[in-house]
């Protein structure tokens, strides 16, 4: 089935307590070579039609509508297998 | 207003009657306000805080009713994940994110009413101190730096903590407002400090009363 992967993470100016809390997991785990970490939302969107150009166009009104808040995420966006 | 996991709408609608008003229930999946005078959109979980905190609740049928009215001046008023609602539809600036020390935060707090002439805070005075509870984990307000520079100037700061930054919000910010004062959201809970007996005071009833004024005149 054709498929839309959607991935949405915070701005970078916008505070990740979340992200900086698995980083400071990762340390006590003694994975030091870890300097930072973000977290995101990954969205896999199955699709009755093709991946096609049609298909980017609305799924990136879908993610900015819905799947992101512009005010404080970003997305980015492509076909699965691509 | 309530949706599915609204937890708050009871009190909202009791401190509505201890302002001496006359509480009336809109449900999500309805269309049309029923005449009312003013909106609150309670605290809790509307649709389990999926996707983001209000992201989903900004879709209900009600709220096609809600947005063009509260444009047009409707006073309403969200709580918490009201708040977070307002914030998704659009309706006032910036985002609600996780609290900067990812814990849950449930405490009776001070705040500094910087804004009383919104719809919702005329009954204070400028600068009054008032101690409500904040009870939430996604709390932290956040806005890119012109649009607090805009906030600031437009005096739409409603509220800010007035001791310590509980959550990381940005300027200490508690609560805003539109353009027009009509819309005011607040992280803290006013709903929940309207009788000394269940709350740590009664400051918050000047939310509820302060509306009445507007519909009155």
């Amino acid at each position: 089935m054709p498929r839309m992967i959607v991935e949405v993470m915070l701005k970078q100016e916008i505070h990740d307590p979340q992200g900086e809390a698995i980083a400071s997991a990762c340390h006590r785990l003694g994975f030091g070579q870890v300097r930072g970490v973000r977290q995101g939302k990954r969205f896999e969107v199955e699709l009755d039609g093709p991946a096609d150009e049609a298909a980017v166009t609305a799924i990136t009104q879908l993610a900015r509508e819905l799947l992101s808040n512009p005010v404080i995420e970003d997305f980015t966006l492509h076909a699965d297998g691509t | 207003m309530t949706f599915p996991g609204s937890l708050d709408d009871r009190d909202a609608a009791r401190a509505v009657t201890a302002a001496g008003a006359e509480p009336v229930v809109l449900w999500h999946g309805d269309r049309g306000l029923k005449g009312v005078d003013a909106v609150i959109l309670p605290g809790g979980f509307s649709y389990g805080d999926y996707l983001r905190c209000g992201a989903i609740a900004r879709f209900a049928p009600v709220m096609s009713d809600l947005v063009p009215a509260a444009r047009a001046g409707l006073p309403v008023l969200g709580i918490c994940n009201g708040f977070q609602i307002l914030c998704e539809a659009h309706l006032l600036p910036g985002a609600l994110t996780r609290n900067a020390g990812l814990r849950f935060i449930n405490r009776d707090l001070p705040l500094r009413v910087e804004n009383a002439r919104t719809a919702w805070t005329r009954a204070y005075a400028g600068g009054e101190r008032i101690v409500v509870p904040l009870k939430s984990g996604e709390g932290a307000y956040a806005a890119d730096p012109g649009t607090l520079a805009d906030l600031e100037a437009s005096g739409a700061v409603v509220l800010r903590y007035a001791a310590d930054n509980p959550n990381g919000s940005a300027a200490a910010i508690a609560g805003v407002c539109n353009a027009d004062g009509n819309v005011v959201g607040l992280m803290p809970h006013p709903e929940h400090a309207v009788d000394p007996l269940t709350g740590p005071s009664a400051d918050g009833l000047g939310f509820f009363t302060s509306v009445l004024t507007g519909v009155a005149a």
